[in-house]
Parts: C-alpha cells; sequence; structure tokens
C-alpha cells in the first residue's frame, strides 16, 4: 500500500505524480437522459476527494459510476474510461464483482444487514469469496476491521447482537468496517454523515482522517463545511443547462475555498446558492 | 359560532356511531370463531366421550359396528400437505426472486398477473383438470419413473394407479404455488435497495446478493407466505377429494390412495344421518383440523414475532 502524504496542489495531484484513478470523457445515463457529461478528474492515492455541488447535480450518480453500482439501475449506463491503477474498470470483459472488491462503497443511509450480527457484518463480504472460513480468523479480521473503523471499544460486547441494534453513528461505522474487511484501494462515501447527529459526524470525519492512510477515499457531501474538513482535494459539480451534470471545477481543497478560478464556484462556496 | 358547534355534536354523533358498529363487528368475528368451535365440540361430544382420545390413534371407519377412528384422514391431511409445500416452496420462492430480482420490467407484470389468475381459477376445475390430465401423468411417466429409480424407497412401492397421495400433493402445490408466490414476491419486493446494493458493494454476485441479503431479510415475511399455503394446503377440499383415492388407510406410499380431513368429510356429510355416532365422528374430524390449523398458525405467527424480534436488533 502507498503511504505516501496528501495530495499537494490543483487537479489532485501528488508529489509522485501519480494516480489511482482517472476518469476520461465519464457520461452517465438513466436510459436516454444524460445526467453526468463528460468528466476528467485524476485522484491520487491516500486522498481525500470531496465531491460538493447543489442537490440534482449528479454527485451521487458519478461516485457510483467509480465502482459500477450506477449500471445496477434499471437502463442506466455510463460511457467513457474509469482507470483504476491505469487498468479500465470499463473495459470489455471486466467483471464489476471484482471492480467492487477493489473499490468499496459507504452508502447515505447506514445499511448494516438486520439478520447478522456485528461479527458477521464485518465480514459479509469476505466470507463471499470463500467456501468455508475459519470462525477464530473471521473473528480476528472483523477485530481489526472493528479497531481501524474506530467502533471496537464501543461494541466489544455486543459483537453477537444484531447489527441494526447499534445507533445510527455506529451503524455507519460498522458499514465502514465492513467495507474495510474486503481490503479495498479506494473508499468511496455517498455522503455518509447526512443521517447522523454532529457528534456522530465528527467520528466519522477524524475516521476519515486515519483511513486515509492505507486508503483512497472519495466522499459526496451536501455540506461545504465538511469538504473544507476533510478533503485535500475538491471538485465542485453543477447542473448544466441541458439538466445535466458537470465538473465546473476540480482542484485542492484550500484553492477551491480560498481561491475559485470559476465565478459559479465562488457564488457556490459564498453561499450565494445551493 | 353556532353553525361550529352543531358541526362538533354532529360529528361527535357520527364517531360515537362508528366506533359502536366497528366494536359489534369485531366482537361478531370472534363470536363466530367461538360459535364455531362450541358447535364443533358439543356435535363431537358423542364421539369424544364413546372413544376418548384414543380417537386419535385408531384407525376404523366402521359403520356396521360404529368404529369410527381418526388417525388416517390425519395421516392423510398431513402427509399430502407437507408434499404439497416441499414441491410448492421452492417452485414459488424460485418464481418469485425471478419477479422481483431478475425479470426484465415488462416481463414482472405480466406474469405476475398471470399467476395470480391461476389463483382465481375455482377449485373444481383445477380438480377436474387433475382427474383428466394430471392423473395420468402421474401415473405414467412420474410413478413409473419413481417406481424404477427408488423403488428401493418404501414410499415409492405399491401399485401404480395415479390416484393417491402423490397426485394430492401435486394438485396441492398447483394450488398453493400462486399464493405462496404472490405473497413472497410482495415480501422480496419490499426489500430496501440499500440491503442489495450493501451486498453489491462488497463485491457479491447477483446470486449471492439474493441469498445473503434479500431472502434474509425478507424471513419473517418468507415463512408468513409458506404458511398461509400450509393452511390452504390443510383446508382444501374438493381438488384433493378427486384425486386422492378416498380409501380410508394408512400406507406408506407416496403411490397409494388415501383420504384427508376434508375429503373425508365432504364424501361422507351427505349420505350420514343426524345425531348418529357416524355424524358426530366427522365433527370430530372437523375438531381435529380446527385444532390443527390453529397450532400451525399459532407456530407461524410465534416464528415470525422471533424474527421481527431479531430484525429490531433484539437476538
Amino acid at each position: 500500500m502507498d503511504t505516501c502524504p496528501q495530495t499537494e496542489n490543483a487537479q489532485g495531484q501528488n508529489p509522485n505524480g501519480n494516480h489511482i484513478l482517472i476518469t476520461k470523457n465519464l457520461n452517465a445515463y438513466y436510459g436516454s437522459f444524460l445526467a453526468v457529461r463528460d468528466v476528467n478528474m485524476a485522484i491520487a492515492p491516500n486522498s481525500i476527494t470531496a465531491i460538493i455541488g447543489p442537490s440534482g447535480c449528479g454527485k451521487s450518480t458519478l461516485i457510483r459510476c467509480f465502482n459500477r453500482m450506477h449500471e445496477v439501475a434499471h437502463g442506466a449506463r455510463v460511457t467513457g474510461q474509469l482507470l483504476l491503477d491505469g487498468e479500465d474498470i470499463y473495459g470489455t470483459g471486466i467483471d464489476p464483482v471484482s471492480v467492487r472488491t477493489r473499490i468499496g462503497m459507504v452508502f447515505q443511509k447506514p445499511n448494516p444487514f438486520p439478520t447478522m450480527s456485528v461479527i458477521d457484518n464485518v465480514v459479509a463480504g469476505l466470507k463471499l469469496s470463500r467456501i468455508w472460513s475459519r470462525r477464530r480468523k473471521m473473528e480476528e479480521i472483523a477485530e481489526r476491521c472493528l479497531r481501524q473503523a474506530a467502533l471496537w471499544d464501543e461494541v466489544k460486547d455486543k459483537l453477537k447482537q444484531s447489527g441494526t441494534s447499534l445507533s445510527g453513528g455506529q451503524q455507519q461505522r460498522l458499514c465502514i468496517a465492513r467495507a474495510l474487511a474486503v481490503k479495498p484501494e479506494v473508499i468511496l462515501m455517498d455522503e455518509p454523515c447526512s443521517a447522523l447527529d454532529p457528534i456522530a459526524t465528527l467520528k466519522i470525519e477524524d475516521l476519515m482522517h486515519t483511513l486515509a492512510k492505507d486508503f483512497t477515499i472519495v466522499i459526496v457531501t451536501h455540506n461545504m463545511q465538511q469538504a473544507g474538513r476533510v478533503s485535500d482535494a475538491t471538485a465542485f459539480m453543477m447542473m448544466g443547462d441541458d439538466r445535466a451534470g458537470q465538473l465546473v471545477e476540480y482542484g485542492a481543497t484550500k484553492q477551491i475555498f480560498t481561491n475559485p478560478k470559476d465565478k459559479r464556484t465562488e457564488d457556490y462556496i459564498s453561499g450565494l446558492f445551493g | 359560532m353556532a353553525l361550529n358547534r352543531r358541526n362538533r355534536k354532529a360529528s361527535r354523533l357520527g364517531d360515537a356511531v362508528f366506533s359502536r358498529l366497528s366494536l359489534v363487528a369485531s366482537l361478531a368475528i370472534i363470536f363466530i370463531l367461538v360459535n364455531i368451535l362450541v358447535i364443533l365440540i358439543m356435535q363431537a361430544w358423542p364421539t369424544l366421550s364413546e372413544f376418548g382420545a384414543s380417537f386419535l390413534w385408531t384407525s376404523d371407519w366402521n359403520t356396521m359396528t360404529d368404529e369410527y377412528g381418526a388417525l388416517p384422514a390425519i395421516y392423510g391431511t398431513v402427509v399430502s400437505s407437507l408434499l404439497a409445500i416441499l414441491i410448492a416452496v421452492p417452485v414459488s420462492f424460485g418464481a418469485a426472486v425471478f419477479l422481483t430480482e431478475i425479470a426484465p420490467l415488462w416481463l414482472r407484470s405480466t406474469a405476475s398477473f398471470i399467476i395470480e389468475m391461476l389463483a382465481a381459477i375455482p377449485s373444481i376445475i383445477i380438480g377436474m383438470w387433475g382427474v383428466f390430465v394430471l392423473v395420468p401423468i402421474v401415473r405414467d411417466p412420474i410413478q413409473k419413473w419413481l417406481g424404477n429409480a427408488f423403488g428401493w424407497m418404501p414410499i415409492f412401492q405399491g401399485n401404480q394407479l395415479g390416484f393417491g397421495f402423490l397426485a394430492a400433493g401435486i394438485m396441492l402445490a398447483l394450488m398453493i404455488i400462486p399464493i405462496i408466490t404472490s405473497m413472497s414476491r410482495d415480501v422480496l419486493r419490499a426489500v430496501p435497495q440499500s440491503q442489495r446494493e450493501a451486498m453489491l458493494a462488497l463485491g457479491a454476485t447477483r446470486w449471492e446478493t439474493i441469498s445473503k441479503a434479500v431472502l434474509p431479510f425478507g424471513r419473517s415475511g418468507l415463512v408468513s407466505a409458506v404458511i398461509l399455503g400450509l393452511g390452504r394446503a390443510l383446508g382444501e377440499t374438493m381438488v384433493v377429494a378427486m384425486v386422492i383415492g378416498n380409501v380410508y388407510s394408512i400406507r406408506f406410499s407416496l403411490f397409494s390412495p388415501g383420504s384427508t380431513i376434508p375429503s373425508k368429510i365432504a364424501g361422507e356429510f351427505g349420505e350420514t344421518l343426524p345425531g348418529t355416532l357416524q355424524m358426530s365422528s366427522l365433527l370430530g374430524l372437523a375438531l381435529i383440523l380446527f385444532a390443527i390449523t390453529l397450532i400451525v398458525n399459532i407456530i407461524a405467527r410465534l416464528l415470525v414475532w422471533r424474527m421481527s424480534a431479531v430484525k429490531m436488533g433484539r437476538l
């Protein structure tokens, strides 16, 4: 795993100049409706990239293209390229299932599996690829991931309880632990804190900083302050005149918030609309 | 102001009328239920006092010597219903999964509509179809093939008549498949999309998503669907009476003819004089069926209640 420090400057470039995710002319459709137009961005490893923008601008649609979850909806499709370590995940013959084990996802609403215990929730993804698994080994992995997700101390006495018996914030960290267990390279977070109270939100934000040491994180948020607090790079999206979302500006978070190049970014950041 | 007051009075009167009416309606339901039970017990009393509990485990049905036992009918009811469930559950769950998870959108509503139409066919019509179409098929090739391949098992031995437990089980399965399918389809449709996405995002295939996220989430609803089907199978009368062969004995082969509680009652009720021990025994059979369905439903409630307790987080 790459352990290089945070993103340095605009266009999400890190000192080494390498990128883990690169989108090339990415378009997302629902049937014939173009929802996201022509996105080009490059994401550095071990960085936190925030995607912000007003409601309906296609933030969630875009992030769902990153692990081929967009195409799960009926009639939804994607054109263009998305390179993960140089390999196009939309290339012919690429199995979306294998893409999703390398690019994990955390959703807007915590969605633990209610019929599984806390432990089984964490290792649910791991168990998929195995015919049988040793209980002891699974418990070890679960403990490691729960610690990594800063949840272990709160749930170590409730490991056998249902995943839905936890509080909302705990459930969301359980979902993060579940995503970590599969050992992805990238973790996508689609408004992970929008259903949580401020304290639970703060915990998740702290957690993201820790996780960025080992993973690359892309987060969609409607909360500009959150983007400012957690991210290294920020992408600002807006709905165009044709109702398709587009990437207006993408650069280092500091630059986007203090010295935006595009007038629309400036208007949004300063709260003129949105 | 005055208008206002009158309006409120009127609505209060409406409230009172409505609440009385709904009270009467709900009491009527309870009254009917209790009444059925009381009448059954009263009418079955001669048999219960004559044979006592041994009515449950004796196998005679002799109008000459006036000796009656319920065991063959209980056996037939349980065997044909379990056979029906065994056949119907995999088919119904498979169809429900196909209709909610796999089929293209245009096919879903059409196929669901056709399946529900199947449930609307009167059972006497399905029964006639069973006699003329299904029973010959059961005789040859089904029984022939089973007899050849698995003849060493007691349940596949004996004369290959067509009429019997096997035909009854298959007919019952056909009758309960639409109910179980449409109910489990509703259950699976109610599984939140977020559960599917959670499993998919972990790198699950479509089948893993269904088996590890969708079906477990809906399991309490699926159990209710099965129990509802079982209840229907236990009480189904006409179709069974037409294909089971109506022999009052206990044989272990699924090829042999038998009787169920409803088919026995339906077959003999018309030619039995009121006040006789035979009539009382038929009502005794009815009482047993009542008890069986009640027990099945109570077990189902407990199961569903336990499973939804799990879902609420109390494991």
